[in-house]
C-alpha cells in the first residue's frame, strides 16, 4: 500500500505540474519532459477517477485514493471537501420508481445504501396464516406462501417489531386480514356455455377479497381503506363450485434479510456513469459505423465542412454492449471507461412506500447502525 | 451468553466482551496493559448470567503482548453493508496503517474488523472516528437528497401548474 508514484517533484501539491519558465536552449529538452509529465499526470487522474473497460478485462476497479498511495495528493478524509464535491440530482420520479444521480461518493457507501434498500428497510407482510377452511386445490402451504408475498399498503414506521416468542400479537405490531371466498355455480348461465366467467361465481380469488380486521384502536388510527394490499388484482387462487377458502392472516414487520417478502423494493440498483472518449477524430463511413456500435443517441454524426464527423453526444445512455471491440479498425480509437464516483441509482418500489421515502429510510438505517456501535463504545468507555 | 474460547487460541487471546444491553451491568476487565497476560483467556470477560436476553454486539480481541494499537473488533449481526463502508472511512484516516474486514463464515452473521495504527494511537480511536465520520456522511447525503427531491417536486408542480 505504500507504493509511491514519484512522478511529481517536491514543488507539487496535487494536480497538474506547471509549465516551467525556461531559456530557448533548454526549451526543447524541457518541453519533452513537460509533455511526459502531463501524460503521466493524466494517467494518474485516470487511475484515480475512471474504471477502464479494456477488450479483455476491466482495469482500475478498486478504490485506491487512500492517504499515502499517491504522492502529491492529500487523500485524508475531509468532510468539507466531500461536501463541496457531493451532489444529488433527481432525474426522474413517479409514484413507484425513482432515478437519481449521486456524485462524489465512494462505491463502499453507495453499495451500502443499495444493500440496505434491498434487505434492511422494514415493511409489513403476512407472516402467519390461520386456515379455517381450505377446500381449494391449492395446498395450504402454497397458499400461505403466496399470501406472504403480497405487498401490504401499511406504513411500517407506524408499527413495531413483534417481540420474540409472542404468538398472539398486539395492535402495535400486527395487522389482521380476513379472506373468505366460496365458489358457487351460476344459475343464470346459458346451458351450453363453457366460459368459466359465466358458469361460476367467485371462481377467481383476488386480493380485493381480502378484508382488513382492525385490532384494538387501529380503526381509530388508520382511516378506512388505507390498510389494504397495494394491488387489488393479484390472483391468489382459483376455485370451482363447492370449494371454499376461509382464513385469517397476521401481518408483522420484518426486513428483507429475514425473508424476501419483506423487501420494500421491486429492485434497487445502480450503475456508474459511462465515459466514452474518442482517441482520434473519426470521419466519414467510420463515423456511421461507430454510431452503430453504441446504443442509439450516444454517438452523434455531424456534417462539418462536408465531412461526417462523429462526436460523443450523450454517453449516459450507453449500456456498454462492447460491440466496438468486435470492430478491428475502431476498437483502437475508443476508450471505454466509467466515472468512478458518479452513481446512477434506480429504485423501484413495490408500492408500500414512495421510492424517495425508501431511500431516506435506507440512509437512516445506516446511521442507526453507526449509532448503535458508537453507543456500545460509549457504554464500555464509561466504565 | 457464555463466550466460549477455542482452546487452540486461548493462549494467544484475551477476549474482552462488551455487552449489548446497557441495563445489564457489564464487568469488563481493567486496562489490560496493567494486567500481565497469563496466557489464558477469557479471564474477567464473562459476567454471571442474569435472566433475560443479552446479545453481544461488539467485541474487541487483542493478541497478548501487543499494546492497544492493533485490535480486531468483532461486530455481531453485521455484514458487508457496514463492514465495507466503515473500512473505507477508517482507511481514509492517515494514522491508520492497516484496516481490513472479513466475514468469518457465511452462516455466521458477524465480521472481524482489524485496525492497526502507526505509532501508539489506540485502535479504538480510529474506529470511533470512522463511525462518526460515516454518520456525518450519511447525514449530509440525507440532507442533500431530501433537498434535491423537494426541488424536483417543486419544479414538477410548477410545470404542471403552468400548463393549466
Amino acid at each position: 500500500m505504500e507504493q509511491r508514484l514519484a512522478i511529481f517533484n517536491a514543488s507539487g501539491g496535487g494536480g497538474l505540474p506547471q509549465r516551467p519558465r525556461t531559456t530557448t536552449r533548454t526549451h526543447a529538452r524541457l518541453k519533452v519532459s513537460w509533455r511526459f509529465k502531463m501524460a503521466a499526470a493524466q494517467a494518474v487522474e485516470e487511475m484515480r477517477g475512471r474504471v477502464v473497460l479494456g477488450e479483455f478485462g476491466v482495469r482500475n476497479v478498486h478504490t485506491t485514493d487512500f492517504p499515502g498511495n499517491y504522492a502529491g495528493y492529500d487523500d485524508a478524509w475531509d468532510q468539507d471537501r466531500f461536501e463541496k464535491n457531493f451532489r444529488v440530482d433527481v432525474v426522474h420520479m413517479d409514484e413507484n420508481s425513482l432515478e437519481f444521480d449521486m456524485v462524489g461518493i465512494d462505491a463502499a457507501i453507495a453499495n451500502a445504501f443499495r444493500r440496505i434498500l434491498l434487505a434492511e428497510v422494514p415493511t409489513m407482510a403476512v407472516e402467519k396464516v390461520l386456515v379455517y377452511n381450505n377446500t381449494s386445490i391449492v395446498q395450504d402451504e402454497i397458499l400461505a406462501h403466496r399470501l406472504g408475498l403480497i405487498p401490504i399498503h401499511a406504513d411500517p414506521r407506524l408499527f413495531e417489531y413483534r417481540n420474540q416468542g409472542d404468538e398472539e400479537g398486539t395492535e402495535i405490531d400486527t395487522l389482521q386480514f380476513r379472506l373468505q371466498v366460496r365458489c358457487t355455480r351460476n344459475p343464470q348461465a346459458a346451458k351450453d356455455s363453457s366460459d368459466p366467467n359465466e358458469l361460476y361465481v367467485n371462481h377467481k380469488v383476488y386480493t380485493r377479497h381480502m378484508t382488513w380486521v382492525p385490532l384494538g384502536n387501529q380503526a381509530d388510527v388508520f382511516p378506512e381503506g388505507t390498510i389494504r394490499p397495494v394491488h387489488d388484482d393479484i390472483l391468489i387462487a382459483q376455485l370451482r363450485p363447492g370449494q371454499e377458502i376461509d382464513l385469517l392472516m397476521h401481518c408483522v414487520k420484518g426486513i428483507g434479510k429475514d425473508h424476501a417478502k419483506f423487501s420494500p423494493v421491486a429492485t434497487a440498483s445502480y450503475r456508474l456513469l459511462p465515459d466514452i472518449t474518442l482517441l482520434e477524430p473519426v470521419e466519414g463511413e467510420a463515423a456511421e459505423e461507430l454510431s452503430q456500435c453504441f446504443s442509439p443517441g450516444v454517438i452523434e454524426v455531424q456534417e462539418v465542412q462536408g465531412k461526417k464527423v462523429a462526436r460523443v453526444a450523450n454517453p449516459r445512455l450507453d449500456t456498454f454492449s462492447r460491440e466496438i471491440f468486435r470492430n478491428e479498425k475502431l476498437k483502437k480509437v475508443v476508450r471505454l471507461a466509467r466515472v468512478r464516483d458518479h452513481y446512477i441509482f434506480s429504485v423501484e418500489s413495490t408500492g408500500v412506500l414512495p421510492p424517495d421515502v425508501l431511500v431516506s429510510e435506507a440512509i437512516k438505517v445506516l446511521m442507526g447502525k453507526c449509532r448503535r456501535f458508537l453507543d456500545e463504545l460509549d457504554a464500555v468507555q464509561m466504565d | 451468553m457464555i463466550i466460549s474460547t477455542n482452546p487452540a487460541t486461548a493462549e494467544d487471546l484475551e477476549r474482552f466482551a462488551i455487552w449489548g444491553r446497557a441495563s445489564v451491568p457489564p464487568a469488563p476487565p481493567e486496562d489490560p496493559g496493567n494486567r500481565p497476560s497469563d496466557g489464558r483467556g477469557p479471564g474477567a470477560g464473562e459476567t454471571s448470567m442474569t435472566e433475560g436476553e443479552r446479545k453481544t454486539a461488539l467485541e474487541m480481541v487483542q493478541a497478548a503482548g501487543t499494546d492497544r494499537h492493533c485490535v480486531t473488533f468483532v461486530l455481531h449481526e453485521e455484514d458487508h453493508t457496514l463492514g465495507n463502508s466503515l473500512r473505507y472511512m477508517i482507511m481514509k484516516n492517515p494514522e491508520v496503517e492497516f484496516c481490513g474486514y472479513t466475514t468469518t463464515h457465511p452462516s455466521e452473521s458477524k465480521i472481524n474488523l482489524r485496525i492497526q495504527t502507526r505509532g501508539a494511537l489506540p485502535a479504538v480511536e480510529p474506529f470511533q472516528r470512522g463511525l462518526n465520520e460515516l454518520m456525518n456522511v450519511c447525514q449530509h447525503v440525507l440532507d442533500k437528497f431530501e433537498a434535491s427531491i423537494k426541488d424536483y417536486k417543486d419544479q414538477k408542480a410548477s410545470r404542471n401548474g403552468s400548463t393549466f
